[in-house]
């Protein structure tokens, strides 16, 4: 299947000009589709909230502002928000976002992808242990028991999907789904969205596990992790917080909701992948704000809960999979 | 109807009804255990009307009628006046903890994957593949039979037991006959009777339901 899709098609460049795109997309709509889900908490709760825009805005301030880490910090930190953006940016070039074809098609697996999501947040959890600061171990510590449990879950909630295509190549899964539209409604499917959409929670530190605008320390868990990062390196690993956002919405969608998604890889059909993702992460993140506006934060002992029905349920998608045909 | 159609139907009811057992093992409200029991019980009559108009069965549909009255909508019924006796009543402390429990079912579907496998094998048709997802929600019934402290949720486990082999039997044999389906779902609200009984009476004599605090005998 991998060697067929890898063969037929658009030429390289055609393939590594839709991977730039992937990336460049994924880093403007990561912060776009963060400003757009504080701006609907805003209106829900009947503020005017700032502009969708703002995001970018900060990321140009700190940019600009000069370039100053705590004392005592090793080359860890100074890694940590380049690996970050690394990973989110290598992993949003070989997902299928826009194309179903992007550069290294037979590498675009699902353990590569989440694990390239896993070095990411090991990398920020390392950058919030550097300083040796109660605050930043604390908020990687935090980190690392919620990632030890969904990380997996996002693992075995794909491979739900895998087993209904017979390939765990993730553009080769959305390629399967797009040619069998009965698929959407399969027990497995249902069952590893609902799955898939407690790891995406989890994952980008939204209500209810993590509150993203908490000034309170022994609240925050990806907030303290990087509270001794500043100018330059903040506006990275903000950046690639966004990145990941922006890639795991578009990810779930598009495995979930497969229409739209370019298969040929030509100029214009790359440009309507490119919109309709767009609809579609924006419409997820909307969602998900709203989830977040009428829910209460969990108690941090109470996480794990969640995570772990998450998980159940990956592994109840993954046998319901095997058992159907 | 297309032919596929049934069978997507039915396997999507049989998953509701895994999912089911796993969500009452993850949620400690006992009013969201009933609302659980009560979409297990629609899932099990959907499945069982299905197969009747796929097989033309009239028996079958008959039995699919007295699923969905009986553990659709009368069962779940009684036990929410048990539970509305006693506002606000929650699985306070499971033996075992949420997050261990939900493991132990992620391995408890496995085993019952690997366990029907061979059992399936035997006659391999779309349906009995299926029969996993019975075998796993008998499993878990089990568990939270065993690990639940309340009497309301050690009957949702025993309902639930009861559910899977209802799932199993409807996917196995094409359906079990009319009249042991009565005589089952007779029994299964018998049971429940008695419960809401004993659980009016403890609630008088204790003021609680926990039966683990049940440890001596009284005149």
């Amino acid at each position: 299947m991998t060697a067929t899709l890898a063969a037929a098609g658009p030429g390289l460049w055609a393939r590594i000009g839709a991977s730039v795109l992937q990336v460049a997309a994924v880093a403007v709509g990561g912060p776009l589709l963060l400003g757009l889900m504080a701006k609907v908490r805003a209106r829900t709760e009947g503020r005017v909230g700032p502009p969708i825009t703002q995001g970018l805005f900060d990321l140009r301030k700190l940019v600009r502002k000069e370039a100053i880490r705590a004392e005592h910090t090793s080359a860890v930190a100074a890694m940590a928000p380049l690996v970050l953006v690394a990973s989110a940016a290598v992993a949003a070039a070989v997902t299928p976002l826009v194309t179903t074809r992007p550069a290294v098609t037979g590498g675009a697996d699902v353990f590569v992808v989440v694990y390239l999501l896993l070095m990411g947040s090991v990398a920020l959890a390392l950058g919030g242990l550097d300083a040796g600061t109660a605050f930043g171990g604390m908020g990687s510590s935090r980190a690392m028991t919620i990632g030890a449990i969904s990380e997996p879950a996002l693992l075995v909630g794909i491979l739900a999907l895998a087993v209904q295509a017979h390939t765990s190549n993730l553009p080769g899964i959305v390629t399967a789904s797009l040619a069998h539209p009965g698929w959407l409604a399969s027990p497995q499917r249902l069952l590893a969205l609902a799955a898939l959409v407690v790891v995406v929670i989890a994952e980008t530190g939204r209500i209810p596990i993590d509150n993203p605008s908490t000034h309170l320390e022994l609240t925050m868990i990806h907030e303290a992790m990087i509270l001794e990062q500043a100018g330059p390196d903040l506006a990275l690993v903000t950046m690639g917080e966004a990145m990941r956002l922006g890639l795991l919405l578009g990810l779930v969608a598009n495995l979930f909701f497969p229409w739209g998604v370019d298969g040929s890889g030509g100029g214009l059909a790359v440009l309507i992948g490119l919109v309709v993702l767009g609809a579609k992460a924006t419409a997820l993140a909307a969602l998900i704000a709203l989830v977040e506006v009428s829910t209460a934060k969990l108690r941090l002992f109470r996480v794990p809960e969640l995570l772990a029905g998450g998980f159940v349920l990956a592994v109840v998608a993954v046998t319901t999979g095997l058992v159907t045909r | 109807m297309r032919p596929g159609a049934a069978l997507d139907v039915v396997e999507l009811a049989a998953g509701v009804v895994l999912a089911g057992a796993v969500l009452a093992l993850w949620r400690k409200d006992l009013r969201a255990l009933i609302s659980v029991l009560s979409l297990q019980g629609a899932s099990l009559a959907t499945l069982a009307a299905v197969l009747a108009v796929h097989d033309g069965d009239v028996g079958l549909g008959v039995v699919a009628g007295v699923v969905l009255v009986a553990k659709g909508l009368v069962i779940p019924g009684l036990l929410a006046r048990v539970v509305r006796a006693d506002p606000g009543s929650r699985e306070t402390a499971p033996l075992v903890n949420v997050p261990a429990s939900l493991v132990t079912a992620a391995i408890l579907v496995v085993v019952s994957y690997l366990v029907a496998g061979r059992l399936t094998a035997l006659f391999p048709n779309a349906l009995t593949r299926l029969a996993p997802l019975g075998l796993a929600t008998v499993l878990v019934g089990f568990f939270v039979l065993v690990t639940r402290r309340k009497a309301v949720s050690q009957i949702v486990g025993l309902l639930l037991v009861d559910n899977g082999v209802a799932l199993v039997a409807f996917l196995l044999t094409a359906g079990v006959p009319l009249l042991v389906e009565l005589g089952a779902s007779l029994d299964v609200l018998l049971v429940v009777v008695v419960l809401q009984v004993l659980a009016t009476t403890m609630r008088a004599r204790f003021g609680h339901i926990d039966l683990d605090q049940l440890r001596e005998l009284h005149d």
